[in-house]
């Protein structure tokens, strides 16, 4: 079946480092998704005009390119029209921060417009400032929508930078591909195991997550 | 860019365009097909099987489509499935499309009050009857939205084909940087054509998405 492939030397190592640079690249896209998310957002939720436009076309973009695409473009793109060589790990953390940033946006100006007038009219006749209103009422409603909704988002990203391999950066999938080579001759049937192992260590990294923020997105319904 | 080199690229893409264009919405069509099915499963609690379904969803929800169209094309061949690249490809759009389109259609079927179902049964109606002119229309319209959203994820998701050499757009655009080196003429086809393929899709769905929700609100 191929799984004693993995038994061999150290390739189950080599397959779990690899799969440790999915997931920093994707730590790090989401850390920078949020805080550019959150800022975003806010500005979107302030209704300016000029700000609308051109937020509407950005995430118009991000909706309908798929990030394979704008990974091409960046990664290869830069290079051609700017002469600028990114390596391939910086334009997988651009493309997947600018798509992140789009999603959390989204979600943060739909929390923020989601706040019922009621809430600050309820603050305002029981004496709060505006301060306190903010503190106190409406940013802890805004963060428990969220929360739930960003772990949600790490899974996602998890999932889609497996895309990585395909400009070049050597993941989980890229070691199992080069281990299926490797053993060609010895065991033939590797790429059954391998692949299997791979679906499943991904089944591993994103299921708890996922389980985690269905849970929390539960318990804070109302 | 060498607007000669775009024009005689063009009639690639278009090939690629319509390849694309099949599988995307056969898979999208079969992940309809599963859902609907998983989620009616899941919803009725019909023993044994929805155990299964929800082991399906959390599994297909949980994994990239890269992951499980190598498993299914290069892993399932050596344990005696063969199945050809164009598909694998439909088929594992279907199967990964399968488990998000149940979870828009479930939440659909919680969507209907229970008193549908009790007045429903009061007034007479069968079980089929039930099902099909009170439970599902209702449950339909308000997973609208979420069915809309999965469609463009999943013809988004097409990218991801060339990775199983199938002659999709994406693998039309690398086979031509790495053969002439007109990387920005092929890079403009590729986001041209993509845009081509997404924008009406997108704009139609929030059509269809407003005509929905009115229907809900009943005007």
């Amino acid at each position: 079946m191929g799984f004693e492939v993995l038994l061999k030397g150290n390739n189950m190592v080599r397959l779990l480092a690899g799969l440790a640079v999915s997931l920093r690249i994707s730590l790090v896209s989401v850390a920078i998704s949020i805080v550019l998310g959150v800022i975003l957002g806010i500005l979107m939720a302030l209704k300016n005009p000029i700000i609308t436009v051109i937020s509407r076309v950005y995430l118009e973009i991000v909706r309908i390119m798929p990030q394979m695409v704008l990974l091409f473009l960046v990664y290869f793109g830069t290079t051609k029209a700017m002469g600028i060589n990114l390596e391939a790990e910086t334009a997988a953390v651009i493309v997947f921060s600018f798509w992140g940033t789009a999603e959390m946006a989204d979600l943060v100006r739909g929390a923020l417009l989601n706040i019922p007038a009621i809430q600050y009219e309820s603050s305002i006749s029981l004496g709060l400032n505006k301060l306190q209103t903010y503190r106190y009422v409406i940013v802890p409603q805004i963060i428990r929508r969220m929360i739930p909704l960003s772990i949600n988002l790490i899974t996602r990203m998890i999932k889609t930078t497996s895309l990585v391999m395909m400009i070049g950066i050597v993941e989980v999938l890229k070691v199992g591909q080069q281990i299926i080579e490797a053993n060609r001759k010895a065991s033939p049937g590797a790429a059954f195991g391998v692949f299997l192992i791979i679906f499943l260590l991904y089944f591993i990294a994103c299921w708890p997550i996922s389980m985690l923020s269905r849970y929390l997105e539960k318990r804070w319904e109302n | 860019m060498n607007l000669d080199v775009i024009i005689s690229y063009i009639p690639l893409y278009i090939e690629a365009f319509f390849l694309t264009v099949k599988i995307g919405w056969l898979g999208i069509f079969l992940a309809l097909a599963i859902g609907l099915a998983v989620a009616f499963v899941i919803h009725f609690k019909i023993p044994f099987l929805s155990g299964i379904s929800i082991v399906y969803i959390e599994l297909f929800r949980n994994t990239p489509l890269l992951v499980q169209l190598f498993f299914i094309y290069f892993g399932l061949p050596k344990v005696g499935f063969t199945i050809s690249a164009e598909t694998c490809g439909y088929v594992g759009l279907g199967l990964l499309g399968g488990s998000y389109m149940a979870e828009a259609f479930r939440s659909g079927f919680e969507s209907v009050p229970k008193s549908q179902t009790e007045s429903a049964l009061a007034l007479g109606l069968s079980r089929k009857q039930l099902f099909w002119s009170v439970i599902l229309p209702q449950a339909i319209s308000q997973s609208v939205p979420g069915i809309l959203a999965n469609v463009i994820f999943l013809l988004k998701e097409t990218s991801v084909f060339s990775a199983i050499s199938l002659m999709d757009l994406m693998f039309t655009a690398k086979d031509l940087i790495g053969l002439y080196y007109d990387t920005k003429e092929a890079l403009f086809l590729l986001v041209v054509f993509y845009i081509v393929m997404l924008l009406p899709v997108s704009i139609i769905g929030s059509f269809i998405e407003k005509k929905a929700r009115f229907r809900t609100l009943g005007v």
